[in-house]
């Protein structure tokens, strides 16, 4: 057991010393073929652990461009489903600029390009029915529900103050004492609340915050950051 | 360097008719006399006339005795400049941008241009330039390395009627033009050059870069240092012609374009800077970033194009124009936020494309047919950057980049493509009960909660740094089943303006206090 935990310590180890050096290589020379093989364990290592870096995984598809012999579709599709759960940043579609259309005929592209239009159109009950029928696509990403959820609960944030439990459920896949679980996890940590009514069930009300409560929206919108204005205080001085 | 003629006879290109009587080693005397004073005003860095020989004489002299044949060769003017390595380099750089502006360039003067431009680029980079050149001039090397390249992936992709020896010439100077030497040299000019930093430190006031549009001022090179300046541009360019729209925009993030800067003192590339910016803007989704910065240019270009009737650049001013009215007819039908747009470009727009904006915000397949006239009109030359194989059969794939581009965004519209017609209604409405809109929408409600979340997603655009912004201009939110509308207008950022006229101000004062009266 000891070994074990061991070895993992120095497996993270090496895993975070990895991704600094894959990061500095986008920063330094990122055009250049030889890195290939870096960017490819990069993006089994944000797999693995459950991290994400977009400029890494845009930096390979474009490689991938340049030489469409060395592409592995396999790691296209890992790069594909980390950047659904990236939504709502719209890094499937750039992901998508940089692929040949013929390559995204391929069956498990097509199916990942409907879930995305699903996802972008807000349809989440076709958008989980379809995930579960292509679960084994799905299940090479650990945390793709979790994302999905998080993304779900992200429009529903943006649309509702008040949310029937029906839609909710509906959107991030969850009922019955799960979706009582999900809910008071939020409650504890989220500041939700929920609202009991008579005909209609359950509502649940969502934090605020300026998309749903428009009185929020700060009006910073027409101010000026310090630093220009600090490039005038000699002129008014 | 090597005395290789530049001009080839021996690979003839179909369709190519040459020059009847075009001796490359006549040397007339305005050319003699054109080497003879540019290469004098070089070596004593009077930058004026420089820029005057360059933007003027060059332009007269190729119009009245190089209008269809080339310039004379390097080799016959080398000896009135005392053969001068990096001066060579300079004309070869002229002489083949002018080939490719009046004639098609065989496949070998490709070749050999790249070449040049390896050469050059290697001398520079090596920093042993001593030379103050135009900024119009540097601008034009880095604009034209990028078009060449675009130019050549667009040829190299036209496989069909290749003969045998184009394909064995492309096979055996496989290295020309190749997108990875492209973009390290753009890259390599940027870090060698230090100009992120330079450009960091300017604003803490340890540097002077802006302030002389990159001008040494105290004995120095501008070369390399402006180069680079304009190769984070270059490189902007180069990855929207490659469709990774997030990188280029990133590549231009150390020059801010909210202030004048070195790209706007030369029109050419603050027109291209902005119209590539706003380009990815849009295929980023980021509509009223792109609206902004459309409008701020074409009112610059409105008010300033009388100034730049003579200049060879003109045609090019007046296409980008076109293009970008295009592109700004795109972003407001998908995001209408008409206030953003000045009076001035509002009515251009609305001759141009009026009457395309009404029809594009109907999503009926008319729609979709506009939208993919205006964006294959307005769209950069999408380039396939893998060199082909050279195998049977031989296709033609030049167009295979932009139809991806072009389905993609199409892609995006018809997602958006109910989003209008919920704007209209909502507009009309303080609150109203998602089954009464349902109704009127003729959906039903679990089709609208998802057209109105729909409407949510699309219209709050994610940043680089995930903030999301709301672009739309009438929002609303839900309470269980009633909807409730309100106005979200985009900030006019007047605080920017008003800075930007002080600044300017102060700078006038500065100048008038300067001259001194006798």
């Amino acid at each position: 057991m000891g070994r074990e935990m061991s070895n993992a310590a120095t497996n993270q180890n090496q895993q975070s010393s990895l991704s600094h050096t894959v990061e500095q290589l986008v920063a330094v020379n990122p055009y250049n073929p030889d890195i290939l093989p870096d960017l490819e364990n990069y993006v089994n290592e944000q797999v693995s652990s459950q991290t994400y870096s977009l400029n890494a995984n845009l930096c390979l598809v474009r490689l991938y461009q340049f030489e469409p012999e060395r592409m592995s579709t396999q790691i296209v599709a890992r790069i594909l489903i980390k950047a659904l759960m990236a939504m709502p940043a719209p890094d499937f579609s750039l992901c998508l600029f940089l692929i040949p259309e013929r390559v995204q005929m391929e069956e498990q592209f097509k199916t990942l390009i409907v879930l995305s239009h699903y996802l972008e159109t807000a349809r989440f009950r076709q958008f989980w029915d379809e995930a579960a029928k292509s679960r084994h696509i799905l299940e090479v990403v650990p945390g793709f529900e979790q994302a999905i959820q998080a993304y779900a609960v992200h429009v529903l944030s943006l649309t509702y103050q008040k949310v029937p439990r029906s839609i909710l459920a509906e959107a991030i896949n969850i009922e019955g004492p799960s979706l009582d679980k999900f809910l008071d996890h939020q409650i504890a940590n989220s500041g939700w609340a929920i609202e009991k009514n008579q005909e209609r069930g359950q509502l649940i009300i969502l934090p605020p915050n300026e998309f749903n409560h428009p009185e929020l929206k700060k009006s910073t919108a027409d101010g000026i950051q310090l630093e220009h204005v600090a490039r005038i205080f000699p002129i008014l001085g | 360097m090597a005395g290789a003629t530049s001009y080839d006879h021996d690979i003839p290109v179909p369709g190519e008719t040459p020059s009847i009587g075009y001796d490359p080693n006549y040397v007339p005397d305005s050319v003699k006399s054109f080497v003879v004073h540019m290469y004098r005003h070089i070596r004593e860095k009077n930058v004026y006339e420089i820029h005057q020989m360059y933007e003027n004489s060059f332009q007269s002299i190729s119009d009245r005795l190089f209008k269809d044949s080339p310039w004379p060769s390097v080799d016959a003017v080398a000896p009135y400049v005392d053969n001068d390595h990096v001066f060579c380099l300079l004309y070869r750089e002229m002489w083949f941008r002018h080939l490719y502006a009046r004639l098609s360039p065989t496949p070998k003067q490709r070749i050999d241009s790249w070449d040049n431009y390896c050469s050059l680029f290697q001398v520079v980079l090596h920093g042993v330039v001593n030379m103050q050149l135009p900024n119009q001039w540097l601008w034009d090397m880095v604009d034209e390395f990028v078009y060449q390249f675009q130019s050549f992936c667009q040829y190299r992709a036209k496989m069909k009627n290749k003969t045998e020896q184009e394909i064995a010439l492309l096979r055996q100077y496989d290295q020309a033009w190749s997108v990875y030497g492209v973009l390290n040299f753009l890259q390599a000019l940027v870090e060698k050059s230090m100009i992120i930093q330079i450009l960091e430190q300017e604003k803490e006031g340890l540097e002077q870069f802006t302030a002389t549009d990159g001008y040494d001022y105290s004995g120095g090179s501008n070369v390399l240092k402006v180069l680079g300046y304009f190769s984070m541009i270059g490189l902007l360019r180069v990855h929207c012609l490659l469709g990774d729209y997030h990188t280029g925009l990133k590549c231009l993030v150390p020059i801010d374009i909210s202030q004048q800067g070195v790209y706007t003192s030369v029109i050419g590339s603050h027109i291209t800077t902005i119209y590539h910016y706003g380009f990815a803007n849009l295929m980023l989704r980021r509509y009223v970033e792109a609206i902004r910065e459309f409008n701020k240019i074409l009112v610059y270009i409105f008010k300033t194009k009388q100034y730049h009737q003579k200049s060879p650049q003109y045609e090019q001013i007046l296409k980008k124009n076109e293009q970008m009215y295009a592109l700004l007819a795109i972003s407001l039908s998908l995001c209408p936020q008409v206030k953003l747009v000045e009076e001035n470009v509002n009515s251009q727009l609305r001759e141009k494309y009026g009457e395309k904006m009404l029809r594009m915000q109907r999503y009926d397949d008319e729609a979709f047919a506009l939208y993919d006239e205006l964006f294959s009109y307005a769209c950069p030359k999408f380039i396939t950057p893998a060199p082909p194989s050279y195998e049977e059969p031989l296709v033609n794939y030049n167009q295979d980049a932009y139809r991806l581009q072009l389905k993609l965004f199409l892609y995006e519209v018809k997602q958006q493509q109910l989003l209008s017609g919920v704007g209209t209604y909502l507009k009309v409405y303080s609150t109203i009960s998602l089954g009464k809109l349902a109704a009127y929408m003729e959906v039903d409600e679990p089709t609208l909660r998802t057209i109105l979340m729909t409407y949510k997603h699309k219209t709050h655009s994610v940043d680089s740094d995930g903030k999301i912004t709301s672009n739309a201009n009438v929002d609303f939110y839900i309470d269980d089943d009633m909807i409730h509308v309100f106005e979200s207008k985009p900030a006019k950022r007047n605080g920017d303006y008003f800075m930007r006229q002080i600044v300017k101000l102060e700078g006038v004062m500065t100048d008038i206090d300067r001259i001194k009266l006798e």
